[in-house]
């Protein structure tokens, strides 16, 4: 093994980061009273994979907590001890220090070595608490000591350095549970199939130490188990269960491998055609590789020039005569289709279910809700709309401050809920769903709702502008505001008024806006709305002199026509619009940006109105274009940041058309507007 | 002042240089640095930039910022037809595209045909320059393109806002 293992680190950080995420969500699922085993046995292989890896790549601190973890996990599944609540959550919180330990390793952050021991002598005294020590003693020893840690280091190692020869694709064999990974399954066929030559139980380990080669102690490595019990019981009776229960997931499939392959009869059991279905079904199966996101960028990229292309082609193919170039004509024609189609599969890559962040609610309600004594259920409703990666990175966070803003505002204590005539047990509801082109993400709570009047009171008190004829929604928006709490006890949790207005702030600048809808008494849901990517936006071009600018459309109220007697001068040189009662500053955009030849009727000025961080202001321009739906492209990569420019994007005609940022818009320096230009 | 430029020039990977012409002179850039030369043609001009600024052109899905030297050198005649030409820089991170008068050819020199570059009260500064070539009857002005052009001056990055 004289390959640098180090290239490999990525791979096992991304998967143990899975495997991590797996045994939590199972850990959250499970019912404590009755646990199913297939849970059980699907978290201790979740540990077991990071185990081995760890091993494999010498994080050894990680190898011994997993390790004590196992052991917990191991008797629980093999029913020498119940399963109790202590249990769960010193299992959730063994998840975070391993994941603590993960993230030192990636470089990012450090291990808290007290909460490492705690969190391992809480499971080791578990471990030990209910009946057969003896056995286990040995065990919980290893790892402590130098020298045990060494040789159990030894043989670990070497099965999992077979396993990861494989595996690199998926280090871990444990992964025969998981389904969700076709390298997964390729591990398997090879371990199976020997295995099925020689003993079918143990082939797991006869396979290895062969494979492995450099192991000579081939059948003292049975002595060697002995040390560990924990490996020992545990890997025949995965294997074994493997071929009682097969993986759910072929055995729905074995049918049709059967029935195209009878030969596959002969062969003894269910063996074989659990073999063939996993050669004939693995390329069908749900597979996934991963890719370079740089890599994907490049493809959309590639693509939308592409698409400019073909639009080029088929604007020069409309001029010629289409009936002595029909085959020229169908040809383009189906090249467009094609370019759609091809466009349409290449942005979906970008695209990821918002389960991704869905999955981490459970664990945040859960701790939260026992942390504040509250019982609350999480409900969660289109887990698989899919939007952009880069939109699932960002909205991670504010999503994550809503929630925990609802069970602690929201929510009411039993109690209170039971006084006001509502179940104990509060329901915050997650959902996601596709609005035209946005994505609509709710958080809602059937908690006590907002107050107006001590958001009013609140707002008075804090100074902010307000009026007392404030509509509902706008009084809601007040939560908004920097610094505004109305929680009436600061706790840890929430309270000090830090955040709202960061979760506000987060989700502009994805481009998207917050709405807020509540009943007092009744609860309150929270509505962001998305664009569903971050590298498209829907924009109106506007021309201006020869140039075309994109206003992004989310922050346009409307266009108009203006007359002379609409326009008011003030003093100093700038003008003021008079729209239906209210004066909104005129900025001439050839103005601001310097454009010659502009066209502007004086009889007919077309303005667009606009509005950004509650400043309006009425846009001058020389004529409207269209609706565009652009892709955005950096203007910084090659070249640098532009005042009052946010990016830039490319025509169907192939220029370029730089998009205006709005917000911004008001400040660049300008010289004051002379309409008559 | 030599053994600078000395190092200077032995620390291009290679001795090929790619000629054009500015007005009567001809100069030489590093032809790794060239990715490729095309046309002049649908340039976005920017507002508030400087005038040698042209603007920005889509090179296939890429914005690229285009520079004309020939404003920035200070030339006479300024004018855009079928023969401008762009030189499409690509400096690993950054691609910039600069106008020519015209391109001529791909010369090697050999380290003996380089000198060091005399103080020229020239619209381009020494700084800028690697050396002068010299080939047959013709004298080239070797120019650092990487540094002309990621230099403050030039406007073209985000250090110099007021640019």
């Amino acid at each position: 093994m004289s390959i640098d293992i180090t290239q490999f680190y990525q791979v096992f950080f991304e998967e143990a980061a899975e495997h991590l995420s797996t045994m939590e969500s199972l850990l959250l699922a499970l019912d404590v009273g009755d646990p199913s085993m297939d849970d059980l046995n699907a978290i201790f292989r979740s540990a077991h994979s990071i185990k081995g890896g760890s091993g494999t790549f010498g994080f050894n601190d990680m190898t011994e907590v997993t390790h004590v973890l196992e052991n917990l996990l191991d008797r629980l599944r093999k029913q020498e001890m119940k399963l109790t609540d202590e249990m769960v959550n010193v299992f959730l919180e063994a998840g975070d220090v391993i994941h603590m330990q993960l993230d030192a390793h990636r470089g990012e952050g450090e291990v808290d070595a007290a909460q490492v021991k705690t969190v391992c002598e809480k499971l080791e005294r578990l471990t030990c608490n209910v009946g057969g020590q003896p056995a286990h003693t040995p065990a919980v020893a290893i790892p402590t000591t130098a020298a045990a840690e060494t040789a159990y280091g030894l043989f670990e190692d070497e099965p999992a350095a077979a396993e990861t020869a494989y595996g690199f694709f998926d280090a871990e064999p444990a992964e025969k549970s998981s389904g969700d990974d076709a390298y997964g399954f390729f591990d398997d066929a090879v371990f199976d199939a020997p295995a099925k030559v020689d003993e079918p139980a143990y082939g797991f380990f006869t396979e290895e130490p062969a494979a492995a080669a450099p192991v000579v102690v081939a059948d003292q490595s049975f002595g060697l188990f002995v040390d560990e019990p924990t490996q020992l019981p545990s890997t025949p009776q995965q294997a074994q269960q493997e071929t009682q229960q097969g993986y759910g997931f072929f055995q729905k499939i074995t049918p049709v491998a059967q029935e195209s392959a009878p030969v596959a009869k002969e062969v003894v059991e269910a063996e074989a055609p659990r073999r063939r279905a996993s050669d004939r079904t693995a390329p069908a199966a749900d597979t996934s590789i991963r890719v370079n996101v740089e890599k994907v960028d490049q493809l959309i990229n590639l693509v939308g020039e592409l698409v400019i292309t073909q639009a080029m082609l088929a604007e020069s193919a409309s001029t010629v005569d289409s009936g002595l170039y029909e085959k020229l004509q169908s040809g383009l024609h189906q090249l467009e289709r094609n370019t759609r189609d091809l466009q349409e599969v290449i942005m979906s890559v970008r695209m990821l279910p918002i389960s991704f962040v869905f999955s981490r609610f459970p664990r945040v309600v859960r701790d939260l809700a026992g942390k504040l004594g509250k019982q609350v259920e999480l409900k969660t409703l289109g887990e698989g709309t899919e939007l952009d990666k880069g939109l699932i990175e960002k909205i991670a966070d504010p999503l994550t401050h809503l929630v925990r803003n609802s069970l602690d505002h929201g929510i009411e204590s039993p109690e209170r809920r039971l006084a006001a005539g509502k179940p104990e047990k509060g329901t915050i509801t997650l959902k996601a769903s596709h609005q035209g082109g946005n994505i609509v993400i709710e958080v809602a709570d059937d908690g006590g709702g907002l107050n107006r009047a001590k958001i009013l009171g609140k707002a008075r008190e804090r100074g902010l502008a307000m009026r007392d004829d404030m509509t509902d929604a706008e009084v809601w928006m007040l939560i908004f505001e920097a610094g505004f709490s109305t929680a009436e006890v600061i706790t840890d949790v929430s309270g000090r008024g830090v955040g709202m207005d960061v979760v506000k702030r987060n989700i502009g600048a994805m481009g998207g806006r917050v709405e807020i809808d509540s009943v007092e008494g009744h609860g309150t849901r929270i509505l962001i709305r998305l664009p569903l990517t971050l590298a498209i936006l829907d924009g109106l071009s506007v021309a201006v002199g020869e140039q075309t600018y994109i206003i992004p459309l989310g922050y346009i109220i409307e266009s108009l026509l203006m007359s002379d007697d609409d326009l008011r001068t003030v003093s100093g040189g700038g003008h003021m619009v008079h729209v239906r009662g209210e004066y909104l500053p005129l900025m001439a955009l050839h103005e601001v940006f310097n454009v010659p030849n502009a066209n502007v009727k004086k009889d007919a000025r077309i303005v667009v109105i606009v509005e950004a961080e509650g400043k309006k202001i009425a846009v001058l321009v020389d004529e409207l274009l269209g609706q565009h739906q652009v892709v955005i492209k950096s203007l910084e990569s090659n070249f640098r940041k532009l005042p009052g420019i946010s990016g830039a994007t490319i025509m169907g005609n192939g220029k370029v058309a730089l998009i205006l940022d709005v917000a911004a818009l008001s400040s660049v320096p300008a010289r004051q507007s002379k309409l008559a230009a | 002042m030599a053994t600078e430029i000395g190092s200077g020039v032995s620390n291009l990977s290679n001795n090929e240089f790619l000629t054009f012409t500015l007005g009567s002179e001809e100069y030489g850039l590093d032809i790794l640095k060239v990715q490729e030369i095309r046309g002049y043609d649908a340039v976005t001009s920017i507002a508030n930039m400087p005038e040698f600024i042209k603007g920005v052109v889509n090179l296939r899905g890429t914005i690229v910022p285009i520079v004309d030297l020939r404003i920035k050198f200070k030339m006479s005649q300024v004018v855009y037809d079928q023969f401008t030409v762009v030189i499409i820089l690509n400096f690993g991170h950054r691609v910039v595209g600069i106008v020519v008068d015209s391109v001529s050819d791909v010369l090697t020199l050999k380290p003996e045909q380089i000198r060091a570059a005399p103080e020229l009260s020239a619209a381009l500064d020494t700084r800028y320059i690697l050396g002068l070539g010299t080939v047959d009857e013709r004298m080239l002005i070797l120019v650092d393109i990487e540094n002309l052009m990621t230099s403050g001056e030039m406007a073209l990055t985000d250090e110099v806002v007021n640019g």
